[in-house]
């Protein structure tokens, strides 16, 4: 299913190609020994390198290549074996040199792809041109002075692996799709936190209309936006925006726009007539990198499984539907803690009982899945006194909320307040006999053709047992008593 | 290259640089003579050649560890800034 817009004057597609900066994690940045940490204060993790004085000559961080190149193998591309530095130019109060050290012409890494699941099943395939390293610019602020900005250089120079996709997105979700793919990538290998409300990962779309089947429109450019909701906001209200143009008659500029996510809607920051000219040449003060065979294969070899291989084994090994095999391989931990719990244990009711109550849990608790107050081995083991019978699904609810709020095993729990499932025919009999005998009146209603009692008897006698009841022998039993 | 009137108010915004009005025709004219010379060089046929990027092609880019070995230095960092204040550089507002 394409997603089309209606327009006054007929259908549009919308195309989309997704610009995405990576923070890479390392310890010290790109070009120099200083610290990359968030959140220190203000301009303590500067060198003279980062902050641009003359003479000061920068040396790469072997580290943030090997990022680049992990990155690259996620992204099923090409690892260049040669690549090289240029300088972007522009001047802005938070870039010292006047220049960014980034890559032109040649990136460390291109053409690539990765897969991305939509809601209706289907997966599409979204080319990447490229990824590049380069530095991250300095962070300004403007609301501290009447008339004058503020500048602090600590994430000047900091690595940035700047992923730019091909122009096969075609609707908003299939955005929100990539973005959430990339970053579950970038996550598994560990080359960036991918925290979009930290500003560690940032996005910027590159959005154009044209009528299904047609070359390209003339695209709009809009800039760092910040959240993976808004991004998708961000396409969907260009889009509509660029088909009234159209069909009113106008033509569309090719600009830089910003998305106003109070309003939710994109303005104009600056027309191609004032664009910038950046003025790329390679960096006389880097030679080319050259990446040699070993190291490329030492980092082919140290790749860990990636959500999709996962995805496949989890359906294999275990079982699983493709759809909760993907809700659990989403997130790294998830995964591992789904592989700890299913370990010797019913996996398919693990998986519910994850994406069911322990998701509610986590949620409600704004807890990450690292944090869960029910370990893994204990929710294997109450899927375990389940299946044995030891337990109903109803009492389990029960374990479940007591392992949340007292960490304890289920079979403590079952033990201390007496959960253990009544599966004792006599003793279930003596329950519903002794309602039967209590109820005369609705007995006589129900052998008179009124049958819907029968779950009013069932769920007596339960209330009775205190949910402890096997509820299949308590059917069976009530069923068998009334009709005797 | 042909330089006009509109391309060096155009270079001076980019470059940051204010171009008075008085020596806008004596930089077009010399603009223009400067380009004229280095477009001689399009004359040479370098369709088999490689850009050389480095004067030192045969060398491997030298790396560093990931260390942190640097930074902490803001005073140095500060001390040539015109205006400073909490830590901070301070500069001309700069809203875009």
């Amino acid at each position: 299913m394409s997603y089309i817009i209606k327009g006054e004057t007929g259908d549009w597609e919308i195309v989309v190609g997704l610009e995405v900066h990576c923070e890479v994690i390392s310890k010290a940045k790109l070009f120099s020994g200083a610290a990359t940490a968030f959140g220190a204060e203000a301009n303590t993790q500067v060198s003279f390198v980062d902050a641009g004085f003359p003479g000061m000559l920068p040396v790469i961080n072997h580290e943030c290549v090997e990022q680049a190149v992990r990155t690259g193998f996620g992204l099923n591309a090409t690892i260049n074996k040669k690549s090289i530095f240029a300088r972007k130019n522009y001047y802005y109060a938070d870039l010292p040199n006047g220049y960014q050290i980034s890559q032109s012409d040649h990136p460390i890494i291109s053409d690539g792809y990765i897969d991305v699941d939509l809601e209706n099943g289907e997966t599409r395939r979204i080319g990447i041109e490229r990824l590049h390293l380069e530095q991250d610019a300095g962070k300004l602020m403007h609301d501290q002075h009447p008339s004058k900005s503020f500048v602090d250089l600590n994430r000047a120079g900091v690595a940035l692996m700047e992923i730019v996709s091909r122009p096969d997105i075609r609707s908003p979700e299939e955005a929100g799709a990539y973005l959430r793919k990339l970053r579950s990538i970038v996550r598994y290998i560990g080359s960036c936190d991918g925290n979009m409300d930290e500003g560690s990962m940032r996005c910027d779309a590159n959005v154009s209309v044209r009528r299904p089947g047609e070359p390209y429109g003339t695209r709009a450019e809009i800039k760092n936006v910040n959240s993976i909701r808004f991004v998708m906001q961000a396409i969907e209200y260009e889009a509509m925006r660029q088909v009234e143009v159209l069909e009113s008659g106008g033509r569309i500029v090719q600009e830089t726009r910003k998305f106003d996510s109070v309003k939710g809607e994109t303005r104009s920051m600056r027309s191609k007539e004032t664009a910038v000219d950046y003025r790329y040449f390679y960096d006389p003060d880097l030679i080319p990198l050259v990446l040699n065979d070993a190291m490329i294969e030492r980092l082919r070899g140290e790749m860990p499984e990636l959500p999709d291989a996962k995805k496949k084994r989890f359906i294999e090994e275990y079982g699983l539907p493709a759809y909760d095999a993907g809700q659990l391989v989403a997130e790294k931990d998830i995964a591992a803690y789904f592989e700890v719990a299913a370990k010797g244990h019913d996996a398919k009711k693990v998986a519910n009982y994850i994406m069911g109550d322990l998701f509610a849990v986590l949620n409600k608790q704004g807890k990450s899945i690292a944090e869960s107050p029910v370990n893994p081995e204990n929710l294997g083991r109450m899927v375990d006194l389940i299946n044995d019978g030891t337990i109903s699904s109803r009492i389990a609810k029960d374990v479940f909320a007591f392992m949340v709020e007292e960490g304890k095993t289920p079979d403590q729990i079952v033990e201390e307040k007496g959960l253990k499932q009544v599966t004792d025919t006599s003793a279930i009999e003596k329950m519903v006999d002794d309602v039967i005998a209590a109820n005369p009146d609705k007995v006589a209603e129900y052998k008179g053709g009124k049958e819907k009692l029968l779950g009013w008897f069932v769920g007596q006698t339960m209330r009775a047992s205190q949910g402890k009841a096997n509820p299949a022998m308590l059917n069976e039993l009530v069923k068998k008593k009334l009709d005797a | 290259m042909p330089i006009d009137r509109e391309m060096v108010k155009r270079l001076g915004i980019l470059s940051r640089l204010r171009i008075p009005e008085g020596n806008m025709d004596e930089m077009v004219t010399e603009l223009t003579k400067i380009l004229g010379w280095v477009d001689q060089l399009k004359d040479v046929n370098t369709d088999d050649v490689l850009p050389m990027n480095s004067v030192v092609e045969d060398m491997n880019l030298r790396e560093r560890e990931d260390v942190i070995n640097d930074g902490g230095i803001r005073d140095q960092i500060l001390a040539n800034a015109p205006e400073e204040m909490d830590g901070y550089f301070l500069v001309p507002k700069v809203v875009e």
